[in-house]
């Protein structure tokens, strides 16, 4: 288990150093870069003073280095003009030209508040989908599962920055509020507070049914089908010979088994919840690191689009993990596979 | 007289789906007496699992009991007994009776338990639904019936998994699953179908123990007919849903009435059949294409053997589990020297693990044997090559004349593909014939097999266990192989069907002139369709000889315990269940001098008359010499 362990963390730290070769290559495909560009428009302003701490900028983040050095001494394995190691994995975030602000004060709230969001968003989506999916594998081609298997298509249909539209319309209409923000306009920029937090509660119920909408959708079709394949097993025929009332034979022996596939998923929800819903995160005006990382990278701010990309990257790869070992506690046979087969 | 334990009254049970309602059991009636053992007896979908789910009610939810009476008088239960026709499925009546007191055990093992949960864990729970008992209770019984039914270490059945058991004793758990509650009535479902001989023979005798033990009554579903011979007291024979014949053991063995019943009995390949007796399956195959090849010449045949197989050795290196990294090395092919000859059939025996799988995949060139040859002469003068050194035009000359038929004959076909299109993908593949040409021969493959053209387009779905496995062997023989080889062709195949397909490849066999190396763990059907058989035991070849002599002359002792597990449908040769109670006769170890084999040593073969070979320990060869 520890070997397992240690094998499993090393592989991850290599996989981040080639995603993040990766992404800094990406992120300067595009000719030029944040701060040529700007010197090149304050030159034509004639803005002599700007353009020294632009050029200042540039030597200090190498940005007239060769590319490699660069993304070394981004990630920190080169040191910089001082002499010092000072990169990602030092904890220095970098500089972001655009806001003219550490990384890490531009991100700051947005990063762990995209968590408190997705997190909600995978709760919701689990919540409501299990037992729909429950309810419409048990009960196949009945009248139930067509109504949920009608919604769920409808869900799956709806483009969801276009249900954020509608619902940001209405709800203005209706209940005359903003269900724009994840807290009141009054508490921006100030110290989190009680009366802060249950703002951002209610504030964060439109977003989780408006992001959560599609995947539920989906997580229902896909519950189902696993659900209906498993109840055609014999075991689950032993189950029902043994005596076991239906709702305990249900839950203990198909069910668990249809688990599997979601748990595996579990890396890649966290990614996919964060670049799908940058869109949604747009319309409703979500602090959260969506619209953030699309500003940075059509404004190539470097070192803001590329920590962003690489926390997205560390959440996939965490969340690989974390699957890998709930498979690996919840299936035997992936446990204890090799043995006896 | 007391009344019987169960008793069934015109049961009907009907199934409703899309493509209109049939009636799976028509009026059937039944009885079976406490402590006794009856026999339900008929082909795939003559109804007898059906009913035994009607029994239970865990019928599928398109099926649903539409008349009759299900009455159990259970001792133990209500005076006047409970009409289980008349309860709800899910009601807690009969949720107490089922596995309370009626117990029942399935066909697949495998598939029967759950892989998610241990073995403990599915055996208590089936306890503490019924019995007010602790946890701990409930452990301490579990391992007393584990113990009961024949596990090694019962304390440790506790906490493993049905994935790390082999088959046997998967069955094993399933039984101690059934009888932990103390049932009046086992219902058991095929129970040993899905295993060895041997192993069988095994489940067999523990559950006669077991009933002896208990007192219990048992419903045993089966097509086998030499289960029924071993095992039932009373005899039930069902016909799509309708009971053809009933009676005791011995009225139905020795009086068959019903000419459904006589033609079941001619279908089982027995051992004391005359020579050149044909087997009469209940639905011959006929050919008419087959008929007029018989008259055509044959290829030319090479001078020696078409397959030979020298001193073949193979072993895997198992990794055991994620977490902990042991390496263990098993020899699954030990040393196998074998020669197939053209025109004849080589029957190799074994049970499950014995390597012939593995042997026939080194055969087929799908494994490359860490060393031993294996050459192949298709006549063309050329003599005998290395399969292993054929490269480009006759490596493909070799796919095109070595083919195999499959097990499973569900899972070896794609359902996605017609009929055409299976049969003549091998066509499209080796780019043989025009489109009209490959249209013609697959016509002509499936008259072979005894199927009407009228099925090339439809999908593998729409045909029978037995159909479908004919469709394997046409795919096989499109490309006009000279050899076939077969791994466990039938087991997974009804009696009556099993005799229906062996016949089949004799008759091919007789027509085409194809050699087949035959792999099954049942001697009884190696028997009828081999020539020379050779025994096969932990990687070894343990016995080698012509059909005629190794029946007259077994000298094996592994041998002789595999020719002493198949029952026989026949009174007067019932098994010797002690004699395999144990499972010594499959370790190398503990057979008697001067087979025994300890601590690696191989052994060698020696001639103890013309062409039957035995394997014997290495003292025993230097005191010949």
């Amino acid at each position: 288990m520890i070997r397992y362990l240690a094998r499993r963390v090393v592989t991850m730290a290599v996989t981040l150093l080639i995603i993040s070769a990766l992404v800094f290559v990406i992120i300067k495909l595009p000719p030029g870069d944040f701060l040529t560009n700007q010197i090149a428009e304050l030159r034509s302003q004639g803005e002599a003073a700007s353009v020294a701490k632009a050029q200042f900028l540039m030597q200090q983040y190498g940005l007239d280095r060769p590319v490699w050095e660069q993304y070394l001494r981004w990630i920190g394995l080169w040191p910089n003009p001082e002499g010092a190691f000072n990169g990602l994995i030092q904890g220095n975030w970098g500089w972001s030209f655009e806001y003219d602000r550490p990384v890490r004060e531009v991100v700051g709230d947005a990063l762990w508040l995209t968590l408190v969001v997705n997190l909600a968003v995978v709760i919701f989506v689990h919540l409501v989908s299990i037992p729909i999916a429950i309810y419409s594998a048990t009960r196949q081609y009945s009248i139930g599962d067509y109504v949920a298997t009608f919604i769920g298509y409808i869900g799956l249909a709806t483009p969801s920055f276009l249900l954020a539209l509608v619902m940001l319309f209405y709800a203005n209409r209706w209940f005359e509020v903003s269900i724009g923000g994840l807290y009141d306009s009054a508490y921006s920029g100030q110290p989190w507070s009680w009366e802060k937090i249950r703002s951002l509660l209610a504030h964060l119920v439109v977003p989780t049914l408006v992001i959560g909408l599609g995947g539920t959708a989906a997580m229902i079709r896909r519950m189902r089908a696993n659900l209906l394949d498993e109840l055609g097993k014999q075991y689950v025929v032993t189950a029902r010979a043994k005596g076991l009332p239906p709702t305990r034979a249900l839950l203990k022996y198909p069910f668990r088994m249809s688990l599997n596939p979601f748990i595996a998923d579990i890396g890649n929800l966290l990614p996919h919840l964060v670049s799908g819903s940058v869109l949604v995160s747009l319309v409703l005006s979500l602090p959260t690191v969506g619209p953030i990382l699309l500003a940075a990278l059509k404004s190539q701010d470097q070192f803001l689009a590329g920590f962003i990309l690489m926390f997205v990257a560390m959440l996939t790869v965490i969340g690989m993990l974390i699957s890998d070992l709930l498979l690996a506690w919840l299936d035997p046979r992936i446990r204890l596979g090799g043995d006896g087969r | 007289m007391t009344s019987p334990l169960l008793s069934i009254r015109d049961l009907t049970v009907d199934f409703s789906t899309d493509t209109g309602s049939f009636r799976a059991v028509d009026g059937l009636s039944l009885d079976v007496p406490a402590g006794r053992t009856v026999a339900l007896v008929g082909e795939s979908g003559s109804g007898k699992s059906v009913t035994a789910q009607a029994i239970l009610q865990i019928l599928p939810k398109v099926a649903r009991i539409t008349g009759g009476a299900i009455r159990l008088q259970d001792p133990a239960g209500p005076p006047g007994g409970t009409d289980i026709a008349a309860l709800k499925a899910d009601s807690s009546r009969m949720q107490a009776l089922r596995g309370g007191r009626i117990a029942m055990i399935f066909q697949e093992p495998m598939t029967s338990l759950s892989p998610l949960h241990t073995v403990g864990d599915q055996v208590t729970e089936a306890l503490r639904l019924h019995a007010d008992v602790s946890a701990d209770a409930a452990k301490a019984r579990a391992i007393e019936v584990f113990d009961r039914v024949g596990f090694p270490d019962p304390r440790r059945a506790l906490v493993t998994y049905p994935f790390e058991l082999s088959g046997g004793l998967r069955q094993r758990a399933m039984i101690a699953m059934a009888l932990i509650t103390k049932p009046a009535l086992l219902i058991a479902d095929e129970p040993t179908t899905a295993l060895d001989v041997t192993t069988q023979a095994q489940i067999l005798e523990l559950m006669r123990e077991l009933q002896a033990e208990t007192g219990m009554a048992m419903l045993l579903i089966t097509h086998d007919l030499g289960v029924v011979a071993n095992m039932a007291d009373d005899v039930v024979v069902l016909y799509r849903g309708r009971v053809m014949e009933a009676g005791s053991r011995e009225e139905i063995f020795r009086r068959p009435g019903h000419p459904y019943l006589k033609a079941l009995m001619r279908a089982v390949p027995r051992f004391h059949m005359a020579p050149g007796e044909r087997l009469t399956p209940i639905r011959e195959v006929k050919s008419a294409v087959l008929a007029r090849k018989a008259g055509e010449p044959h290829r030319p045949d090479p001078a020696g053997p078409l397959l030979a197989i020298e001193g073949v050795r193979k072993s895997f290196t198992l990794r055991s589990g994620w977490f902990k990294g042991k390496v263990r090395t098993i020899n699954a092919v030990n040393g196998v020297s074998l020669k197939l000859h053209p025109g004849r059939t080589l029957g190799l025996v074994g049970e499950s693990g014995c390597g012939k799988t593995t042997l026939s995949k080194v055969v087929m060139r799908a494994l490359r044997p860490d060393s031993g040859t294996v050459t192949f002469d298709d006549g063309s003068g050329r003599g005998p090559r290395d399969v292993f050194a054929l490269k480009d035009r006759e490596l493909k000359d070799f796919r095109r004349a070595v083919q195999f038929v499959f097990q499973d004959p569900f899972s070896s076909l794609n359902p996605r593909m017609t009929v055409y299109e299976l049969l003549t993908e091998p066509l499209r593949i080796h780019g043989v014939g025009t489109s009209d040409e490959r249209y013609e021969r697959a016509k002509e493959l499936l008259d072979m097999v005894g199927l009407d053209k009228g099925s090339l387009r439809r999908y593998p779905h729409a045909f029978s266990g037995g159909q479908r496995q004919r469709l394997g062997i046409a795919r096989a023989l499109a490309l006009k192989p000279r050899v076939l080889l077969c791994d466990e062709p039938v087991s997974a195949l009804d009696v009556s069907v099993q005799a229906q397909v062996l016949n089949l490849l004799k008759d091919l066999q007789a027509s085409l002139g194809v050699s087949y190396l035959f792999v099954s763990h049942n001697l009884a059907v190696v028997d009828y369709i081999a020539d020379t058989i050779a025994v096969m035991c932990r990687g070894y070849i343990v016995e080698e000889a012509p059909k005629a002599a190794l029946f007259r002359n077994p000298a094996h002792p592994y041998t002789r315990a595999l020719l002493a597990a198949v029952p026989e449908p026949d009174l007067d040769h019932p098994l010797d269940l002690k004699l395999l109670m144990s499972d010594r006769f499959s370790d190398p170890a503990s057979w008697p001098e001067p087979y025994r084999l300890a601590g690696g040593e191989a052994g060698a073969m020696t001639e103890i008359e013309p062409g039957h070979f035995v394997r014997v320990a290495g003292p025993m060869l230097r005191q010949a010499a």
